[in-house]
C-alpha cells in the first residue's frame, strides 16, 4: 500500500466515492418522490448534450461539455413535461419516448461527426474509464504535499470533487424545503414555499451530479447510485437524516468495494486482468440493496403483515 | 440513395430483404405487445428487462467457449439473455410487491446493477478470449452489418411468433390493462396475464438485442403505443396502430441501415420511430397539437362573436381589433363598424336568449340545466321549445336593435 496505491488507485478511487456520493444525496428526495427513473433518464439524455457541446465547440472540454449536457436534460424536462400535457400521455411513457429518442440522436450524431481523432465513444459514455484516471506524478503519500505533483491530479477529481461538495451543502441549506416539499406538498404549499421551483431545482441539481459523474465514471454508475443506495437506505430506517446518513454510507461502500473487487478480484480467482471497475461498483451496490430486501429492519410495506410480507 | 431505394424494395440482397422482413415483424411485434404495457401504465419496466438481457449474453458466450463452441452462436445468446432478463423480470416484481419501494426504484435498481454486471463480464471476455473479438458490443446498439443469414432466420421467425402469441393473448391482456379488479373477478389470473404480457416484451426484447440493441429495444416498445394513441381512442385499433407503425420504423430503419453500414441499426430505427411520433403530435387529429391550436382558435372566435354581439345589442362601441375582425368576416358589421341588418337580427337573437336564461334561472331551481349556462351553449340545447315559448310569454315580446338611424 505505497507509492504504487497512491499513484494508481488513490484518484480512481476517491473519483468514485465523490461520484457516488455526489450521485445519492439527491437520489433519497427523488426516490421518496417517485421520481428514480429520471436519474434514468438524465444519464442517457447527457450523452447528445455532450456530442452537441463537441460539435460546435471541436474539443472535449470540461465546461462546455457540462453546459451541453445540463442543457440537454433541461431539454428533456421541458419535452417529458409537453408530451405529457399535450398527449396525455401517463408520465413513464412520456420519459421513455423522450430519453429514449435524445439517447439514439446522441449515438447517430456521435457516429457521423469525426470523433475518432478524440476520446469519445458510446462505451466510453457507458462505462467510464475509472481506472485510467491515474495520478502520474505522484510518487507516494508525501506527493500529498507536494504542489508540483499535485498540479498534475487528473482534472476530474477536482470537478467531481467540487460537486459533490454542492451537493451536500445543498442538502443542508434546502434540508427543510426538501423535507417538507417530498412529504407532503400540500402543507408546503400552505407555508409559501415554491414547491415546483424545489422539484425543478431537485432535477437540475441531479443532473449536475449525473454530468459530473459522468464524465468521469460513465453513465452506468450514475443510474446505480441514484437509486440502489438510497433505497437500500429506505428499508433501513424511517428517519429522512438517517437514511441519507445511511444512503452515503452505502455509497462510499460500493465504491470502495467495488473498486477493490474489479481491482483486486480477478487476481484472487486466478486471473490476470482486472475487470471493469464501473460495472462492478453497480454490481456491488446492487448487492447491498439485495441484503436490504432481506434482511433490513423496515423493508416492509406499512400495512402489510409480517408474514405475508416475508411469505 | 440508390441503395436505400435499392434496400426499400428488397433489391439489396438475399440477406438485406430478410433483415427488412425481420426488422419489420419484430417492430409490429413490439410495437402491439407494448401497447398492453403502455395500457397498463408500465411502459419502463420494460427498460429494466431490456438492460437484464446482457449479463445472459456475456454469461452465455462464457458458457458455450467453456463448452468448446463457437461463443458467437446468436441462438445460445438469446437463451442467456432471455434467462438473466427472466430473472430481472422477477426481482422487479417481487421488489416492486414485498417490500416498501416502488416499482420505478425496482426497475432502475435492475437495470443499472445488472447492466453493470454484464459490464463486468463483458470485460472479463475481453481478457478471456484475447485476440478475439467477440463482438459483443454490438448487442448494445444493434447492428445489422455483416449478419449471418441464419441469424436474420432467426430474428424474421422470432418476430412472426411474437407477433402470433400477441394476437392470440390481445383480449385477456386488454382486460387486464384496462380493469384488472373486473379480470379478476371475471375468473382471469391477472398475476398470471401480467407475467404472460412481461414474457411477451421480454421475447420481443430478446429477438430485437441483435436489431435495434438492448438500450433502445425500449423504444420500440413504448414509442409505437404512445404515437397510436394519438390517431385512435380505441384499444383494438390502438393495437393494430401501434404494430403498423412499429413495422413502419423497423422497415425503414432497417433500409436505411442497409445503406448506410458504419452506422448502428438501433438509433436509426428509433430515430424513424420517433420522427412518426412528432408527426403525429403535431398533426393527429384530437389530441394532436395543431388540432388543440384550431380548437382554441374556433373556441376563442366564438366568444369575440358573442361579445361583439352583445355589444351591438347594448349599443356599445366595440374597440377590441379581433371581436371587428370576426363580425366584419361574418357580414355582422359593415367595415366601418356599423351594424348590417343581419348583425342586429343575430344581436338581437343573443340579447334575447341572454334574458331568457335570465328567466330560467328564476324559473327553473334545477342548476343541472341552468349550470349549463356558459355563454356558449344555445339555450335550444338545454330547454324545449315548449319551455322556451314559456320563457319568452314572460319576457314579452321582441325588442329590435337600433338601427344606424
Amino acid at each position: 500500500m505505497g507509492s504504487e496505491f497512491v499513484q494508481l488507485s488513490l484518484t480512481p478511487l476517491l473519483i468514485g466515492i465523490f461520484a457516488s456520493v455526489a450521485c445519492a444525496l439527491p437520489g433519497n428526495f427523488l426516490i421518496l418522490r417517485r421520481q428514480a427513473l429520471i436519474g434514468d433518464a438524465i444519464s442517457h439524455v447527457v450523452l447528445p448534450g455532450i456530442v452537441v457541446a463537441f460539435l460546435v465547440t471541436g474539443v472535449v472540454a470540461a465546461i462546455p461539455m457540462l453546459i451541453g449536457a445540463a442543457g440537454a436534460a433541461v431539454v428533456a424536462v421541458i419535452l417529458i413535461e409537453a408530451i405529457k400535457r399535450l398527449g396525455r400521455i401517463e408520465p413513464g411513457a412520456a420519459m421513455g419516448v423522450t430519453f429514449t429518442t435524445l439517447f439514439a440522436a446522441g449515438v447517430l450524431l456521435l457516429e457521423q461527426s469525426d470523433t475518432s481523432t478524440v476520446h469519445l465513444d458510446v462505451e466510453h459514455a457507458l462505462m467510464g474509464n475509472l481506472e485510467s484516471l491515474i495520478w502520474f506524478k505522484a510518487q507516494g503519500w508525501h506527493s500529498l504535499l507536494d504542489p508540483v505533483a499535485l498540479a498534475a491530479l487528473p482534472h476530474e477529481l477536482g470537478r467531481i470533487a467540487v460537486v459533490c461538495a454542492a451537493m451536500i451543502v445543498l442538502t443542508v441549506i434546502f434540508w427543510r424545503w426538501l423535507k417538507i416539499s417530498t412529504f407532503d406538498e400540500g402543507f408546503a404549499e400552505a407555508l409559501g414555499l415554491p414547491t415546483s421551483a424545489i422539484g425543478l431545482g431537485l432535477v437540475i441539481a441531479a443532473a449536475v451530479a449525473a454530468v459530473a459523474a459522468f464524465d468521469a465514471v460513465g453513465s452506468i454508475i450514475v443510474i446505480a447510485m441514484f437509486i440502489c443506495p438510497p433505497a437500500a437506505a429506505r428499508l433501513m430506517t424511517n428517519q429522512l437524516k438517517a437514511q441519507v446518513l445511511w444512503s452515503v454510507v452505502f455509497a462510499v461502500l460500493s465504491a470502495v468495494l467495488g473498486y477493490v473487487f474489479a481491482g483486486y478480484g480477478p487476481l484472487w480467482f486466478g486471473g490476470e486482468n482486472a475487470v471493469s471497475a464501473a460495472g462492478m461498483i453497480a454490481a456491488v451496490s446492487g448487492l447491498i440493496l439485495a441484503l436490504a430486501c432481506l434482511f433490513a429492519p423496515h423493508r416492509t410495506r406499512i400495512g402489510v403483515a409480517k408474514e405475508e410480507a416475508t411469505a | 440513395m440508390t441503395s436505400f431505394v435499392d434496400a426499400l424494395l428488397l433489391n439489396a440482397g438475399y440477406n438485406a430483404a430478410l433483415v427488412g422482413i425481420g426488422a419489420a415483424l419484430l417492430g409490429f411485434a413490439a410495437g402491439a405487445s407494448g401497447t398492453f404495457l403502455f395500457l397498463r401504465k408500465r411502459a419502463l419496466v420494460s427498460d429494466a428487462i431490456a438492460h437484464a438481457t446482457l449479463p445472459g449474453v456475456g454469461l452465455a458466450f462464457i458458457v458455450m467457449v467453456m463448452l468448446g463452441g463457437d461463443g458467437r452462436n446468436l441462438l445460445g445468446l438469446l437463451a442467456g439473455s432471455a434467462i438473466t432478463a427472466w430473472i430481472g423480470l422477477l426481482i422487479v416484481e417481487w421488489m416492486a410487491r414485498r417490500t416498501r419501494l416502488s416499482e420505478d426504484a425496482a426497475i432502475g435498481a435492475v437495470l443499472s446493477v445488472f447492466f453493470g454486471a454484464g459490464i463486468v463480464l463483458l470485460t472479463v471476455i475481453q481478457t478471456m478470449s484475447a485476440g478475439r473479438q467477440a463482438g459483443l458490443e454490438s448487442f448494445l446498439l444493434g447492428s445489422t452489418a455483416g449478419m449471418l443469414f441464419q441469424d436474420a432466420v432467426i430474428i424474421a421467425i422470432g418476430g412472426t411468433l411474437a407477433v402470433l402469441a400477441t394476437w392470440a393473448l390481445r383480449r385477456p391482456m386488454t382486460l387486464v390493462a384496462f380493469d384488472p379488479e373486473y379480470a379478476a373477478a371475471s375468473g382471469y389470473d391477472v398475476r398470471l396475464i401480467d407475467l404472460a404480457m412481461m414474457g411477451l416484451v421480454m421475447a420481443v426484447t430478446v429477438i430485437g438485442l441483435k436489431v435495434v440493441g438492448l438500450i433502445l429495444i425500449v423504444a420500440m416498445l413504448i414509442i409505437p403505443p404512445v404515437t397510436a394513441r394519438f390517431w385512435t381512442e380505441r384499444s383494438n385499433n390502438l393495437i393494430w396502430y401501434a404494430g403498423i407503425l412499429g413495422a413502419v420504423s423497423g422497415y425503414i430503419g432497417a433500409a436505411i441501415s442497409a445503406a448506410a453500414p458504419a452506422v448502428p441499426t438501433g438509433p436509426i430505427i428509433v430515430l424513424v420511430a420517433a420522427a412518426l411520433f412528432l408527426f403525429a403530435l403535431l398533426f393527429a387529429p384530437a389530441r394532436g397539437v395543431a388540432a388543440a391550436v384550431i380548437r382554441h382558435r374556433r373556441f376563442q372566435k366564438r366568444v369575440h362573436r358573442r361579445q361583439g354581439l352583445l355589444a351591438l345589442a347594448r349599443s356599445e362601441p366595440i374597440l377590441d381589433d379581433l371581436t371587428l375582425k370576426v363580425l366584419r368576416a361574418e357580414g355582422l358589421i359593415r367595415p366601418d363598424g356599423v351594424a348590417t341588418d343581419a348583425g342586429r337580427a343575430a344581436a338581437a337573437k343573443i340579447a334575447r336568449d341572454e334574458h331568457r336564461w335570465d328567466t330560467a334561472r328564476e324559473m327553473h331551481q334545477d342548476a343541472g340545466l341552468t349550470g349549463r349556462y356558459d355563454g356558449l351553449t344555445p339555450i335550444e340545447q338545454v330547454f324545449t321549445p315548449d319551455e322556451i315559448a314559456e320563457f319568452d310569454r314572460r319576457i314579452g315580446g321582441p325588442k329590435p336593435v337600433e338601427g344606424p338611424g
